[in-house]
């Protein structure tokens, strides 16, 4: 080994040094304030409810036996917790719905877009931008506005003639799922346009040469080549779908709840500390498995497109 | 003329260098010795991957050597950084910092080194005018032309008068004409400063064209160093043949060798005698080559004999195709005479005559 | 038939993606149409008048939310944004090297855990902070907001600095520059772009968090977003529309000029 070569390595380790001390703030930050809140959570999963709020230091498998069953009050047999369950089905549910329902919207919306010439496509992106950066709140308010009894759609059927009374939208899943629709639609659209915006269109040309209908063309050529994006693009709608609280708080009145409300409710009425941490747990568990197959995926479709 | 050939400016002495670990190494740079005089232009030519760029890095500074020394007028430079190296690089992409403007680029390395600022101003008018470039000079660099970049990149490496300047493949991004007029700017460059120039290409006729000496590089390895001619004629091995220029190579067996020279019995029976490249033992295995131009067709029988198969015409000369009775093909390449063909048809029995000083013997 | 045959064109397609900007852009066009409402009904217009306005602006609760999110975001915003720079430059354009991905990892966490998640853990660590150390301030709103923005203004920065050219850097350093000057002549000035998109993104997100900061706020700590939030559950008035409209329009400059930043090639 020549001294160059030591000199070679002594800086290279220098580097690495100084690479973990610039990296140092952002670590600390989200380690205090993100990562290790979580495990405090996992933490109280296991505890004993205080009788207000926060915990006893006391060992205790009950919280995570409530997420799913809920003993009874009386004799102290377990049962399923219809409850917590109809909640869990609802959330996945209407996620499900909204990210389906999103795709359906969104692909022909990024296709639109990717296909506009150069210089008015930045427009429309930026049009189907300016929504996601604003916020979320006055968004559902928005949409709330509209399907109110006394909204817009309702006013304008009746104006028509078509109902006589309004029809009941707000605090139904419906609302829930439009709401989140609405709100979710960018995160569908930007991924599938970048994913579409690669799409070499003269492949579209050699699948028309070879006689496929435009159907064909869409099934066979252009979908298979955009799925990275349509993957990418579902689990960005389904994983804060899954975690919504403001949308169902809102939309869904307080009646119609989702994993976010009821988890809320465990840290305020409910005063049930480790159930809440528990339900906390299992929702990040869902969405992290929900990540792992994107990752999955995503790679996978990498390997397959070189 | 480089004025004082002996003394060197740049040393290479066993310098390898190594990448990656484990498995994945990948041996760049193989045991490499090389001196580099004062004012030359010297050139390091071979295809991607052969180390050229690598070792141009290693003398910038921009990666060190796993092994070896690097000497500059005889200090060893290879543990120091890059800026603490009196070697400026001209980039093959030209690097030029596209936020100042073409005189602050040439200006930077002046201002990094502390000169004071009226120094820096007459340095870089002299640059500009050098160049030729005085008209943009506050123009930003992504407002002038390829060419033009080019220039500002030239002018803002000899700027600071490092003792050697670098040039990895900087004229790859121009066109044909732009990259004909770079060839004979460089030269003049050279010539005016006096500076040692260190040269990446993988263009053979660039290095040819240019060069006081070449450097031939393949696989981590330099195989023959030399004047551009003595590179084209004499090259020490095959693969130096082959890379430069159009080379007919026949393969035989060496019937007797020495003093530089060797006799070759050909696979058809022919007996050719060549100057020999190295030693050769009788009986050993050899390539004979014969450039295209060396070579000579004639009616009836010649050192070779064979049937014209194609004839090319390529304007200033024509090339003849010939199938050899032993089944290789050869080349003759014939300059073209006015308004005349070239006197032979497809399909005619022709010989090829070789001259004494046109083959070479080379290793396989 | 068509009368050329277009390679690019989906029946239906544009009809359908013009219904949406039509839908995206329609509630939030209402919004901002009644917040100009004479009357007090939020869908029944009753005329043109900035009343609203004048009744948000003399609405003590709301001038003091905003300077409050104002605050926060500010802060949070540059806290974040020098983190995310200094993470970036850690993480770019070296070869791999061990904890790399860890780092990845842990910058981005914020983005991977629903927000519900991560407020709730807040609440959690900083009401036992809060009791242990008595300071009740917005400091934690501030930390929260940094370390949920940091992953938000480390993308275009690290987006920014990997489409840099290392040769240019390299050039630099050939041309007698130190590592100190080249990154504050070279490095700097051409990243710039992209900390300032950064920048901007952290403020519009921590302007527009709801969830962490209704789970961290003390008594007393709303914040726009959470004044809103609070204001959804009584009978909504167009005043709620006219401060939406205002929120709107200072987040669309941002974005505008997010936008704008980030196109521009050096």
């Amino acid at each position: 080994m020549s001294s160059a070569s030591e000199v070679a390595d002594a800086a290279e380790r220098k580097d690495v040094r100084g690479r973990w001390l610039l990296s140092l703030p952002a670590l600390l930050i989200i380690g205090i304030a993100s990562v290790f809140p979580l495990l405090i959570v996992l933490v109280y999963s296991f505890l004993k409810p205080g009788s207000y709020g926060d915990v006893v230091w006391q060992f205790s498998p009950d919280a995570w036996v409530g997420v799913l069953f809920q003993r009874d009050i009386f004799d102290g047999t377990l049962s399923i917790a219809d409850a917590h369950l109809s909640i869990f089905w609802r959330s996945v549910r209407l996620s499900l719905m909204t990210t389906v329902l999103a795709l359906i919207l969104g692909f022909p919306t990024a296709y639109f877009i990717a296909t506009r010439p150069e210089r008015t496509r930045a427009i429309w992106l930026f049009l189907i931008t300016i929504p996601f950066w604003t916020n979320l709140l006055i968004r559902t308010f928005a949409i709330q506005e509209v399907i109110r009894n006394e909204g817009v759609v309702n006013g304008l059927l009746m104006k028509l003639g078509v109902i006589s009374s309004p029809i009941q939208m707000m605090f139904t899943d419906f609302a829930i799922m439009i709401g989140m629709v609405y709100v979710y639609f960018p995160l569908m659209v930007l991924p599938l346009y970048a994913s579409m915006e690669k799409l070499d269109f003269r492949l579209v040309e050699a699948g028309y040469d070879l006689y496929a209908t435009r159907l064909k063309v869409l099934w066979r050529i252009i979908i298979p080549m955009v799925k990275p994006g349509i993957i990418a693009g579902s689990i960005l709608v389904f994983i804060p779908s899954l975690g919504a609280y403001v949308t169902p708080r809102v939309l869904g009145g307080g009646r119609n709840l989702m994993l976010g409300n009821l988890i809320e409710l465990q840290f305020g009425q409910g005063r049930n500390w480790p159930l809440g941490a528990a339900l906390s747990i299992t929702l990040l568990v869902i969405v992290m498995a929900a990540l792992l197959i994107y990752v999955r995926k995503a790679s996978n479709g990498g390997a397959h497109h070189g | 003329m480089p004025e004082k050939p002996d003394r060197s400016a740049i040393e290479i002495r066993n310098v390898s260098k190594i990448f990656g670990s484990g498995d994945d190494q990948v041996k760049a740079l193989d045991n490499v010795s090389v001196d580099i005089r004062e004012n030359e232009f010297f050139t390091l030519l071979g295809p991607s991957g052969c180390g050229k760029t690598t070792l141009l890095r290693l003398i910038a500074g921009f990666d060190f050597p796993t092994e070896g020394e690097i000497r500059l007028h005889g200090e060893d430079i290879a543990p120091l950084p890059p800026f603490k190296r009196p070697v400026n690089t001209v980039f093959q992409n030209y690097a030029l910092f596209p936020h100042m403007t073409v005189a602050q680029n040439i200006a930077f390395g002046l201002e990094m080194l502390g000169r004071p600022k009226q120094e820096i101003e007459a340095r870089v008018a002299a640059m500009l005018k050098l160049v030729k470039m005085e008209q943009l000079r506050n123009r930003k660099t992504s407002q002038i032309s390829g060419g033009q970049q080019q220039r500002v990149a030239l002018a803002r490496a000899l700027a600071p008068q490092p003792k050697v300047l670098l040039l990895d493949e900087p004229l790859s991004a121009l066109d044909y004409k732009l990259r004909k007029e770079m060839q004979i700017e460089l030269k003049r460059l050279q010539g005016e400063t006096g500076i040692t120039f260190i040269f990446v290409t993988h263009d053979q006729e660039e290095a040819l064209t240019m060069s006081d000496r070449i450097a031939v590089m393949s696989a981590g390895r330099i195989l023959q160093v030399g004047s551009p001619w003595e590179i084209y004629d004499h090259p020490a091995e095959r693969f130096v043949a082959d890379f430069i220029g159009e080379t007919n190579f026949l393969t035989g067996t060496v019937k007797e060798a020495g003093n530089g020279r060797a006799r070759l019995l050909l696979g058809s029976g022919a007996e050719i005698a060549a100057s020999a490249a190295s030693d050769f033992k009788p009986n050993a295995e050899a390539t004979l080559m014969v450039r295209p131009e060396h070579a000579k067709l004639v009616k009836g029988k010649g050192d070779l004999g064979g049937t014209v198969q194609n004839i090319v015409y390529f304007g200033t000369d024509t090339h003849i195709h010939v199938r050899l009775d032993g089944g290789e093909m050869f080349i003759v390449r014939q300059q073209n005479a006015r308004s005349a063909g070239c006197g032979f048809e497809e399909g005619e029995k022709v010989g090829v005559s070789i001259g004494d000083d046109a083959a070479q013997v080379l290793r396989d | 038939m068509d009368k050329t045959f277009s390679i690019q064109r989906m029946p239906g397609f544009a009809t359908i993606a013009l219904f949406c900007f039509a839908l995206l852009y329609l509630p939030i066009a209402t919004l901002v149409v009644f917040a100009f409402n004479d009357g007090s009904s939020i869908v029944m217009w009753e005329g043109l008048s900035l009343r609203w306005f004048r009744q948000a602006w003399n609405n003590s609760q709301v001038i003091d939310a905003s300077i409050r999110s104002l605050q926060i975001a500010s802060v949070a915003a540059v806290l974040a944004t020098i983190a995310a720079t200094m993470a970036a430059i850690a993480t770019t354009r070296t070869r791999s090297y061990r904890g790399l991905t860890f780092k990845y990892a842990f910058i981005n966490q914020p983005l991977m855990v629903p927000e519900i998640v991560t407020a709730v853990a807040l609440l959690v660590l900083f009401s036992r902070i809060k009791v242990m150390t008595g300071y009740s301030g917005l400091g934690y709103l501030i930390l929260a907001h940094t370390a949920f923005c940091i992953p938000f203004a480390y993308l275009p920065i690290r987006a920014r600095l990997e489409s840099m050219d290392l040769s240019l850097e390299r050039a630099a350093a050939d041309l007698y520059a130190t590592p100190w000057k080249t990154f504050r002549r070279i490095t700097l000035p051409l990243l710039w772009p992209g900390i300032l998109a950064g920048f901007m993104l952290a403020f519009v997100i921590s302007l527009d968090d709801v969830v962490i900061t209704e789970f961290v706020k003390s008594a007393g700590q709303d914040t726009l977003p959470t004044y809103m939030l609070g204001q959804l559950r009584r009978v909504v008035t167009p005043e709620m529309n006219a401060i939406s409209t205002v929120f709107l329009l200072i987040s669309v400059a941002i974005v505008t000029l997010f936008f704008l930043i980030s196109r521009r090639k050096v």
